[in-house]
């Protein structure tokens, strides 16, 4: 299942790259949220795949009896979806302000705050 | 549960909700003042503990380190809090001056203690997925700042930014899975002890490395920092400055913090890569500088050849480097963001950032001219001015262990910053503004918001000019507990069983 998993990973990470190589801004923030679910399967992996019970502990008790799944990084990747969600909606506005008051998408002709001539 | 930890992070959030309640009169601004006013007690009472007893830790919820969330201050991270608290307070003051009516409606007051609270959190965190979490914090804050006016100027700049450190954002997490996946901790004191501990030291470097491309990218180091001139120049001149001052120091803070405690395995390897960064960054910088003619972007390319001396501190990893690297930090972010808000009031003045285009500020408006060099000359490393101290310790550690070529760099970096501030001395202070206007300080109708905060700043890079003893003592009491974080793991950790 690792094996797979990773392969996935390096799946996802080849086509993020391949979008963000583009001047297009909106197929470079594809890229992005590609890649940033790339990240979030790389957490879930390193924290090992078990196929153990739900991490409950029973009444009474301190700790989970036997074997049980790893629930941090669950956790962890579940506060990354989170905060990548917010991000990628602030970016996905952010490119359709930018087609309207820039009238393009591609990131070579957006040369307003740096313009060519200067200096 | 320890005050003093949680009051610095507390106080900007609850002004921040504050702020944004009374975003539409004009009493924003007036809780923006005092909850920064507030949150400097808070960190002054920090550092004063901090002071007495060397770290201090807490654990949220009461979840035992290494599990639960925690709270840390050593020397650096309360001086950092405490500067970062000097600053957004300055800030604070001169946003009445600066922030336009319709932008404190969209929310400016809130979205900048926000950033403040994010920044704090970054420096007091003793968690590697929270640092993520104050990050994302500080990011999303800045976006908001950055996009304030939404003219096209700020939306390309915002573009470029965003894409860059979202990039940035997602190496770091990588980062965190995979060092997660090797120790099985997050916790920084538990991970520079569970560090030792893996016999696979290729990939521990590999890991490593993720972390320095993401932080560099967040530090602005070469090659990483493309955003920063691309974005800088564009916001309000309060918000500018805030960002000058503030967040790419985070991203030095947390390469000090990653690559003295956790990633201290293979010095030769990593901090032979920072060397290098170090040198390239201070370079590129300053030649960036001169090619520019606008007050900001060359003040911008400046902070990039800056970032660049405390990386280099980082990078020799010796005693005395390290010290500097402390001070330096410290200086920076005065004098840094200084610089902008002087700026800004010569925008307000003269009509324009464009050098060539504006003048006459020396014959019109004599404080404004010793106001901007007094930060201009400590930028430069004049005696007696802070940057002086701050320079001097650098090359210093760099001649001790002969690094001749370094401390060369160094030096020729610090004259070619000279030749910058003489630039805009001569072409915006020394001669006649180009459309016969007379930019004097009287002709602005709130002048003493704008002032106050400048003076203020360039009355502590003079103190800490003249009297450096103090500050480089402290600097050292906290470059030692870097290098031995014995203390560090110890306070967090409890005492070993």
């Amino acid at each position: 299942m690792e094996q797979l998993l990773s392969i996935l990973i390096g799946v996802l990470v080849a086509a993020s790259v391949y979008l963000m190589m583009g001047r297009n801004l909106l197929r470079f923030l594809f890229g992005l949220i590609l890649l940033s679910n790339a990240a979030n399967l790389t957490i879930f992996v390193a924290g090992r795949l078990t196929p153990g019970a739900p991490p409950l502990v029973p009444d009474g008790l301190d700790a989970p009896v036997g074997p049980v799944a790893n629930a941090l990084p669950q956790a962890l990747v579940l506060t990354a979806i989170v905060i990548g969600f917010g991000l990628f909606a602030f970016a996905l506005i952010l490119a359709v302000r930018a087609y309207y008051s820039l009238g393009t998408l591609d990131t070579d002709d957006m040369r307003v705050a740096e313009p060519k001539d200067q200096a | 549960m320890s005050w003093y930890l949680t009051l610095p992070l507390v106080i900007p959030f609850i002004t921040a909700i504050a702020a944004f309640l009374l975003r539409n009169g004009a009493y924003g601004r007036w809780v923006s003042v005092a909850g920064s006013t507030a949150a400097l007690g808070a960190a002054i009472a920090l550092m004063v503990v901090v002071l007495d007893q060397g770290v201090l830790a807490d654990q949220m919820g009461q979840w035992a380190a290494p599990f639960g969330i925690t709270l840390v201050a050593d020397l650096l991270s309360a001086v950092m809090v405490l500067i970062t608290a000097i600053t957004g307070l300055a800030v604070a003051i001169y946003a009445i001056g600066d922030v336009a009516a319709r932008h404190e409606r969209h929310g400016y007051h809130a979205l900048f203690q926000i950033l403040l609270a994010g920044v704090t959190g970054a420096f007091l965190t003793g968690d590697l997925f929270n640092l993520y979490v104050w990050f994302e914090v500080m990011l999303i804050a800045s976006f908001g700042l950055l996009i304030l006016n939404g003219d096209r100027e700020q939306i390309e700049g915002g573009v470029k930014y965003v894409a860059l450190n979202l990039i940035s954002t997602i190496l770091f997490l990588t980062g965190i899975g995979l060092l997660y996946g090797m120790t099985g901790t997050l916790n920084f004191a538990d991970l520079a002890v569970k560090v030792d501990l893996i016999e696979d030291k290729g990939m521990l470097t590999v890991v490593a490395m993720m972390f320095m491309v993401a932080f560099g990218v967040k530090a602005a180091v070469f090659p990483l920092f493309f955003w920063l001139p691309a974005a800088y120049h564009t916001p309000s001149f309060s918000v500018s400055a805030v960002f000058a001052g503030l967040l790419t120091k985070v991203g030095v803070y947390a390469l000090i913090r990653m690559f003295t405690l956790v990633f201290d395995h293979d010095v030769g390897y990593t901090h032979t890569v920072l060397l290098w960064v170090a040198c390239l960054t201070m370079v590129t910088g300053v030649l960036g500088a001169a090619a520019q003619s606008d007050f900001r972007k060359i003040l911008s390319f400046h902070i990039i050849s800056q970032i660049g001396y405390m990386i280099l501190g980082l990078a020799l990893m010796t005693p005395l480097a390290i010290v500097g690297a402390v001070f330096y930090l410290v200086h920076h972010i005065i004098v840094k963001a200084n610089l902008f808000l002087v700026a800004g009031i010569s925008r307000q003045l003269t009509g324009g950032t464009d050098v060539y285009k504006i003048g006459g500020l020396y014959k019109s408006s004599p404080l404004l001219a010793v106001l901007f060099l007094i930060p201009a000359f400590s930028l430069a490393g004049f005696p007696p001015l802070s940057g002086f101290w701050a320079k001097y310790i650098i090359v210093k550690a760099t001649l001790d262990i002969e690094m001749w070529f370094v401390a060369f760099i160094a030096l020729a970096v610090g004259l070619m910053t000279i030749y910058s501030m003489t630039k805009i001395w001569a072409e915006a202070f020394w001669k006649d503004h180009p459309d016969g206007r007379d930019p004097a300080l009287s002709g602005l109708a709130n002048r003493a918001p704008l002032l106050i905060p400048v003076a203020a700043l360039a009355l502590l890079t003079m103190v800490i000019g003249l009297m450096p003893e103090p500050f480089v003592i402290f600097a050292e009491r906290a470059a030692n507990q870097l290098l031995d974080p014995t203390t560090y793991i110890t306070v967090v950790l409890g005492e070993p069983s």
